[in-house]
C-alpha cells in the first residue's frame, strides 16, 4: 500500500471538522477498497481509534474492507427492477459467477453487488457491468454478456 | 463574472444574457438525465456535436445537454427548439438526418411520438399525452437548462426569488409566506416546512445549519436525483432563502454516494454562485453571508433519516438517535439543525417569487403545491411526473402512464418506498395526497409509485421489502434488528410453501411491537408492506399458506414449468438454452423437463416462441408426468 497517497488524501482535509467518512470514501476511490494498513494510517494521522474508523468501513456499503475483483457486476433490484423480473437475472448471474452478492470470484475477476434502485427504472430490469448499463435485460442474455470481459 | 452586488446588477446580467440569446436560434436538446445516459445519450450527444460541425451549422443551430426531462421510457428524448419537436428513442445514426432536417425546417416523421390509444403522431412535446396531464412548475426547467449554466438558469428567471427575499422581504415575512403556503416536506414525514424552519429560528445556540437531504434511498424513486443532477441552482437558491428565513449562515447538501453526478453538478453549481456573488459574504450586497458544502453519503439507507443524516455530516456512523430530542433544535453538533429534501427546497423559490396565494391555489385542502413521482414498473410510460396534489392514482396509471403493457391487469400500486404501502384497484380514484395516502394505509413517501400487475406475487412483495429493511437496518434498537428478521423470516416460509395458520396473526403482533417501541421511522413503518399486503390481499397469503400455490405465479418454491406435449414443437431452443440441462428431447422429440434438475430459472419460457405457447408456468397443482419415452416422436400436421 502507498502510504503517500494516504497522506495526501488525509493532508487534503486537514482542519476540517467530520471527516472521516469524506476521507475513507476518498481511499476506496484510490484503491478500490480499504486495506488494514490505510485504517492504521488514518488512525496515527487523525489520532481516531482504530475501531472507529473500523466501525464506519464496516457500517458503509461503499466501502470494503475486501480487496473487489477486476469487473463490477452490479444488478439492480430496487422494486420496479423487483416486479420486473430481476431476482431472476440475479439468480441466473450467481449461477454463473458462482459467488453471492457482496462476493468476489476467487480468480479476482468480477464483484458481484446487488443495488436498490439504479435510478434507471425505464431500463428494468437492469444490469451494470464497469458503468455499461444492460437494460431489458434476460436471464439467457447474461453468460454472454459476462464472457465478454475478461 | 463579475461578482454582483445588489438586485439591479442581477437584473442587468440577466438582460445582456438575453440580449445575446435568440429566441428563435435553433437549438437541440438532449436529455441527459441518468435513464437517457444509460441509453447511450453521451454517443447520441457526440453524434449531433459532429454532425453540426459537418454541415458547417454552427452558426445557427446550438446544442444544449440538459438534466432529465422525465420520459425516460423513451430515451434517448430530443427536442428541437423553439419549435418544441420532440424525437424519442434517438439513436447516433439518426443525428445526421435530423441536422439535415433542421436545415431544411422539416420534421422526421418516424422518430416522433406514436400515441398508442389513436395511432397519431404527435410532433410537439407537450401535446404527448404523458406531458400533457402534468403541472411542471418544479421540475419543468430541467429540459430547459444545462445543469452546468448560471447563465441558463439566470436566463429563465433564476435567483430572482433570492434577489426579491434579500432586498424586499425581512426574514420574518420570508417564513410567513413559506408557512402560508401550506408547503409539507416532499421527503416522507410531509411535516409543515415552515413551521419546521420557525422551530431552528427560535431555537437557542449558534451557528444554525440548513440541510438538503438528497439521501434518495427509497428505490424507485429518483426525482430528488433527476432535480439535483438537471437543475442544482433551483436547490441551492430554495436553501439560501431557507437560509436567511432561519438565521443560518451554513448549509449542508447531503448527497447519496450512488449519485456521482448530482455530487458534480452541485459541486460545480455551488463555485458558479460563489463567483458571482450569489453566495458566500454579501450575497447581492444584503449584507447577508451563506455558504455550503457538500456532505458525500457512503451507502446506508438509514442515513436518509434526519438524526442519522445529521450524525454522518459529523463524520460518524449515521445511526438515528432517539425522537424526544428533535434535530430542528439539536441537529448537528448538537446545534439547531433545519433538514428538508431536495424537492422541497426547490419549491421554495416558487413560493417567493410567485405568492402564498398563487402556490396554495394548486393542491388540496392539507396539500398544496405539486408533487413529483417517479412511475416506475408495470407500466407503459415509465417516467418522473409532476402533477397537482389532488390528482387521481387513475390519472397518474392511466393517462399519464398509459396503463399496463401486455394487456395485462393492474393488481396495485405500492407508495412510500419501503415504509408505504400497496393500494389496490378499488381505491385507484382516490386523490392523491399527504392525508388520503395515509387514510389508505400508504404514505407520500418521498414519491416512488411502482405499479404492479396480475404478475406481482403481493406476499413477495411485502418479503422483498422486508428483506431491504432488514439488510439495511442498523441495528441500534432491539425491536428493529431482531423483529425485522424475525418477520422476514416467517414470510420467506410462506412464499417457500412452509407457511402455518398461525404465521398470519403472529405477523400482526411482531407489526405492533415494531410500531410502538422501534427507535426511529425505518423500524417503526417497516410493518407497512405486510399491514397493507393482509389488508388488501389476505387471499394471497392464505393461497400460500393453505394451499401452497402463488396466484401470481411469482414464487420460485411454489411455482413449477412444464412443456405442454401436445403444443412443442421440438424446436430445441429450450433444450439448448437451459443453463441446468434439465430438459431431454431432440429433434422431432417432444421436450421433457426433468423436474428434479429444473432450477425455476424460467428461460425455457423465455425462449419458448410465442407462436408454440408450449411452456407453462404451474402453481399448487402437481406437474403432469412426462409422455412415456415412445409416445415423444412428434408428428407434425400440415401447416
Amino acid at each position: 500500500m502507498d502510504q503517500k497517497k494516504i497522506d495526501q488524501i488525509v493532508e487534503k482535509y486537514a482542519g476540517e471538522e467530520g471527516v472521516l467518512i469524506q476521507l475513507l470514501l476518498d481511499v476506496q476511490k484510490e484503491l478500490n477498497w480499504v486495506p488494514k494498513e490505510a485504517i492504521q494510517r488514518i488512525s496515527e494521522r487523525l489520532q481516531v481509534p482504530l475501531s472507529q474508523i473500523y466501525r464506519v468501513t464496516s457500517f458503509y456499503k461503499s466501502m470494503s474492507l475486501k480487496p473487489k475483483g477486476r469487473h463490477l457486476v452490479s444488478v439492480c433490484l430496487g422494486t420496479a427492477c423487483q416486479v420486473r423480473d430481476g431476482p431472476r437475472v440475479m439468480d441466473r448471474i450467481r449461477g454463473i459467477l458462482g459467488v453471492n452478492p457482496g462476493e468476489t470470484t476467487p480468480d479476482m475477476k468480477f464483484t458481484l453487488e446487488r443495488v436498490n434502485c439504479l435510478g434507471c427504472c425505464a431500463l428494468g430490469p437492469v444490469m451494470v457491468v464497469n458503468g455499461e448499463y444492460y437494460g431489458k435485460m434476460m436471464p439467457a442474455k447474461a453468460e454472454e454478456i459476462l464472457k465478454s470481459y475478461d | 463574472m463579475p461578482r454582483l452586488s445588489s438586485p439591479a446588477e442581477l437584473e442587468e446580467l440577466r438582460q445582456k444574457i438575453l440580449s445575446k440569446r435568440d429566441p428563435n436560434k435553433r437549438c437541440i436538446t438532449i436529455c441527459s438525465g441518468t435513464g437517457c445516459h444509460a441509453y447511450g445519450s453521451e454517443k447520441v450527444n457526440a453524434a449531433f456535436a459532429e454532425e453540426i460541425k459537418r454541415q458547417r451549422l454552427k452558426a445557427e443551430v446550438d446544442i444544449r445537454r440538459t438534466g432529465c426531462h422525465g420520459f425516460c421510457e423513451r430515451g434517448t428524448l430530443v427536442v428541437i427548439y423553439p419549435e418544441e419537436i420532440c424525437y424519442v428513442n434517438v439513436q447516433p445514426e439518426d443525428a445526421a438526418e435530423v441536422v439535415q432536417s433542421i436545415k431544411e425546417n422539416k420534421v422526421i416523421n418516424r422518430l416522433l411520438y406514436v400515441d398508442p390509444t389513436t395511432g397519431k403522431k404527435v410532433i410537439h412535446e407537450s401535446e404527448i399525452p404523458f406531458y400533457k396531464y402534468q403541472n411542471r412548475i418544479v421540475f419543468g426547467n430541467n429540459k430547459r437548462i444545462d445543469p452546468n449554466s448560471i447563465d441558463d438558469y439566470i436566463a429563465l428567471g433564476g435567483y430572482s426569488a433570492l434577489s426579491k427575499a434579500l432586498s424586499q422581504m425581512t426574514p420574518e415575512q420570508v417564513m410567513e409566506e413559506v408557512k402560508r403556503s401550506g408547503l409539507r416536506g416532499r421527503g416522507g414525514g410531509g411535516f409543515p416546512a415552515g413551521w419546521k424552519w420557525q422551530t431552528t429560528r427560535d431555537a437557542p445556540g449558534e451557528p444554525k445549519y440548513v440541510i438538503v437531504n438528497c439521501d434518495e434511498g427509497d428505490p424507485g424513486a429518483y426525482m430528488d436525483r433527476s432535480l439535483m443532477e438537471g437543475n442544482p441552482h433551483s436547490v441551492l437558491e430554495g436553501l439560501t432563502i431557507g437560509a436567511y428565513a432561519i438565521g443560518s449562515h451554513e448549509g449542508f447538501i447531503y448527497v447519496r454516494a450512488e449519485y456521482p453526478l448530482a455530487v458534480k453538478n452541485v459541486g460545480i453549481a455551488i463555485q458558479q454562485a460563489e463567483g458571482c456573488g450569489l453566495l458566500g459574504k454579501n450575497i447581492l450586497g444584503s449584507g447577508f453571508d451563506f455558504e455550503v458544502k457538500v456532505h458525500r453519503g457512503a451507502g446506508a439507507f438509514i442515513s436518509g433519516e434526519s438524526s442519522a443524516l445529521m450524525t454522518a455530516i459529523e463524520g460518524k456512523v449515521g445511526e438515528p438517535k432517539p425522537k424526544y430530542i428533535h434535530t430542528s433544535e439539536k441537529g448537528i453538533w448538537d446545534r439547531p439543525s433545519c433538514l428538508n429534501n431536495v424537492e422541497t427546497w426547490a419549491n421554495v423559490p416558487l413560493i417567493i417569487s410567485n405568492g402564498a396565494t398563487w402556490y396554495a391555489s394548486i393542491g388540496t385542502e392539507g396539500s398544496k403545491g405539486t408533487k413529483i413521482f417517479s412511475l416506475v414498473g408495470k407500466v407503459n410510460n415509465t417516467g418522473l411526473v409532476e402533477v397537482p396534489m389532488g390528482i387521481t392514482l387513475r390519472d397518474i396509471v392511466y393517462k399519464i402512464g398509459g396503463g399496463i403493457p401486455g394487456g395485462k391487469k393492474f393488481k396495485a400500486v405500492q407508495t412510500g418506498g419501503p415504509s408505504g404501502g400497496c393500494i389496490p384497484e378499488q381505491f385507484l380514484d382516490s386523490r392523491v395526497d399527504f392525508d388520503e395516502l395515509a387514510r389508505l394505509g400508504s404514505m407520500m413517501g418521498s414519491g416512488g409509485m411502482i405499479v404492479m400487475d396480475e404478475d406481482t406475487c403481493m406476499v413477495d412483495t411485502a418479503r422483498y421489502f422486508l428483506d431491504f429493511l432488514a439488510d439495511e437496518s442498523c441495528g441500534k434498537c432491539t425491536p428493529c434488528r431482531e423483529g425485522i428478521k424475525q418477520m422476514l423470516n416467517i414470510l420467506t416460509d410462506i412464499c417457500g410453501g412452509r407457511g402455518r395458520g398461525e404465521d398470519i396473526e403472529l405477523l400482526g403482533e411482531l407489526s405492533e411491537v415494531l410500531r410502538d417501541t422501534s427507535l426511529c421511522a425505518l423500524g417503526g413503518t417497516a410493518p407497512n408492506p405486510i399491514l397493507t399486503t393482509l389488508q388488501y390481499f389476505k387471499d394471497e397469503y392464505e393461497a400460500h399458506i393453505k394451499e401452497k400455490r402463488c396466484p401470481a405465479y411469482a414464487c420460485k418454491e411454489l411455482v413449477s414449468y412444464y412443456i405442454d406435449p401436445a403444443k412443442c414443437q421440438a424446436c430445441m431452443i429450450c433444450l439448448r438454452n437451459c443453463p441446468a440441462e434439465a430438459i431431454s428431447g431432440g429433434k422431432n422429440q417432444i421436450h421433457v423437463i426433468d423436474q428434479s434438475k429444473c432450477t425455476k430459472c424460467g428461460t425455457c419460457l423465455d425462449l419458448c416462441p410465442s407462436r408454440f405457447d408450449a411452456v407453462k408456468k404451474i402453481s399448487g397443482e402437481p406437474v403432469p408426468p412426462p409422455l412415456p419415452e415412445d409416445e415423444r416422436v412428434l408428428v407434425r400436421g400440415k401447416e
